[in-house]
């Protein structure tokens, strides 16, 4: 299966690859984005010959994660060229760019290591974009001898970027649209389940159907709803977004609750609404918080100031909505 | 405070720059423009401090505060002591998810 397209003994060995998806890579696929042994999606790293690559064909890098080589892959249909795929953990180009692992030191490590030079007679490394945070070109070249042309951000984008010989500049930007988020939220899910399970049969026995219910709505709100609304929701700050879409969802709850006891006292009654109104918006706003890390456009100043900024208030509401729930629980259990 | 995206830490020197035009090119968001005799800065507010700017300025005209920006993982670096959250394997990662 494993054919070497080299006839040179000391060279070493270069690895076949196709332009085509099969249902297993699919499968691999639908498996990253829903979370399923999550670092475990990756290739060998090394050079692979894509189609039947000459010493004058081009040289793409990429990662090891099996999402950015397929991509890569799939994108030149039809190319005959060597891919330099770089050892990530498995990690995609952005984000192991952004750890130094799609760095400078790990692409000339394996330009040495392929011997690349005796490979082909060009000088040129044609880098993902979005490589750029880990990757200096400048060093690349001076340790080298490859000049790395930084591609488009889209592999989708290689075969009018080879065409043309440049990128537009909207090849060269960023979005974060709904499908990019919808992408998102599968594995984000998976990671609360079993957590929010838990809470979910707690309260439930606890303190009944409605307060288990509230839990998973706030959750559910952090995880699924707050990347599909996100940019629809009011203020720049996640934690901000997130604590308006938590009232909302929380709000049919505590009016629930408020209206469910007629008879009672009014301050219990209202006491009943803020048992949802102080701990649930804090929940779906740290979950919005923690979603900052999966955008394309959060800068870490930003983060940290939300950071300080909300999460004193998210601990201090949901704190104190505890402690008001566990009042109200006695003041019921000692009123009769 | 609605928006702590304000302000960045990007700070770039007009003075050192030598035209190469990689800043354009790498910035996912078209925070530079290539012009004349040196690059401008044109959307300060749009960057995400990526630091590819940086890296790739031959010159060191440009300057940004980069590192891991995971609300996760600098809750977890606060609360543990440590100076700086930091992605990778156990024991140095601040996240969940050591690779």
């Amino acid at each position: 299966m494993m054919s070497d397209t080299n006839a040179n003994p000391k060279q070493p060995h270069i690895q076949p690859a196709t332009s085509s998806i099969t249902l297993a890579n699919r499968w691999d696929h639908f498996l990253a984005r829903w979370g399923v042994n999550r670092s475990g999606h990756r290739i060998e790293p090394g050079l692979y010959a894509l189609g039947h690559p000459t010493a004058d064909s081009p040289v793409f890098v990429t990662a090891n994660y099996t999402l950015s080589f397929d991509a890569l892959r799939s994108a030149l249909a039809g190319i005959d060229g060597y891919i330099m795929v770089l050892d990530t953990l498995g990690i995609n180009v952005w984000c192991a760019a952004g750890k130094g692992t799609f760095g400078t030191d790990e692409l000339v490590r394996r330009i040495e290591a392929a011997a690349l030079d005796k490979v082909v007679n060009h000088r040129v490394l044609i880098l993902p974009q979005l490589g750029a945070p880990g990757v200096a070109a400048h060093e690349v070249k001076r340790r080298s001898g490859f000049k790395v042309e930084y591609g488009p951000v889209r592999a989708a984008d290689l075969p009018e970027y080879l065409k043309t010989g440049r990128a537009t500049p909207e090849m060269r930007r960023v979005h974060f649209t709904l499908r990019d988020r919808l992408v998102l939220i599968p594995v984000e899910l998976v990671a609360v389940l079993l957590p929010m399970a838990i809470a979910a049969v707690a309260l439930f026995l606890l303190l009944g159907p409605l307060a288990a219910a509230g839990a998973v709505a706030a959750i559910l709100a952090g995880v699924v709803l707050f990347p599909i609304l996100l940019p629809w929701l009011p203020t720049h700050d996640f934690s901000s977004k997130g604590f308006i879409l938590g009232g909302a969802v929380a709000l049919p709850f505590a009016l629930s609750t408020f209206w469910r006891n007629p008879d009672a006292t009014w301050w219990l009654r209202a006491g009943g609404a803020l048992t949802y109104l102080l701990p649930l918006p804090p929940v779906t706003a740290f979950l919005a918080l923690n979603f900052t890390g999966s955008t394309t456009f959060t800068s870490r100043s930003g983060v940290r100031r939300e950071i300080f900024t909300y999460v004193p208030a998210m601990a201090w509401m949901f704190g104190i909505g505890i402690v008001l729930t566990i009042v109200l629980v006695l003041a019921r259990v000692w009123g009769g | 405070m609605f928006n702590a995206y304000m302000s960045n830490t990007l700070q770039y020197d007009p003075a050192l720059c030598i035209n190469c035009g990689l800043c354009s090119i790498v910035c996912p968001h078209a925070v530079f423009a290539p012009d004349d005799r040196v690059a401008r800065l044109v959307r300060p507010d749009a960057c995400m401090e990526c630091g590819a700017c940086q890296l790739n300025c031959p010159t060191g005209a440009i300057t940004v505060d980069s590192g891991v920006g995971c609300a996760a993982a600098m809750i977890y670096a606060a609360l543990a002591g440590k100076k700086e959250p930091v992605c990778g394997p156990e024991p140095e990662s601040s996240c969940g998810y050591s690779s």
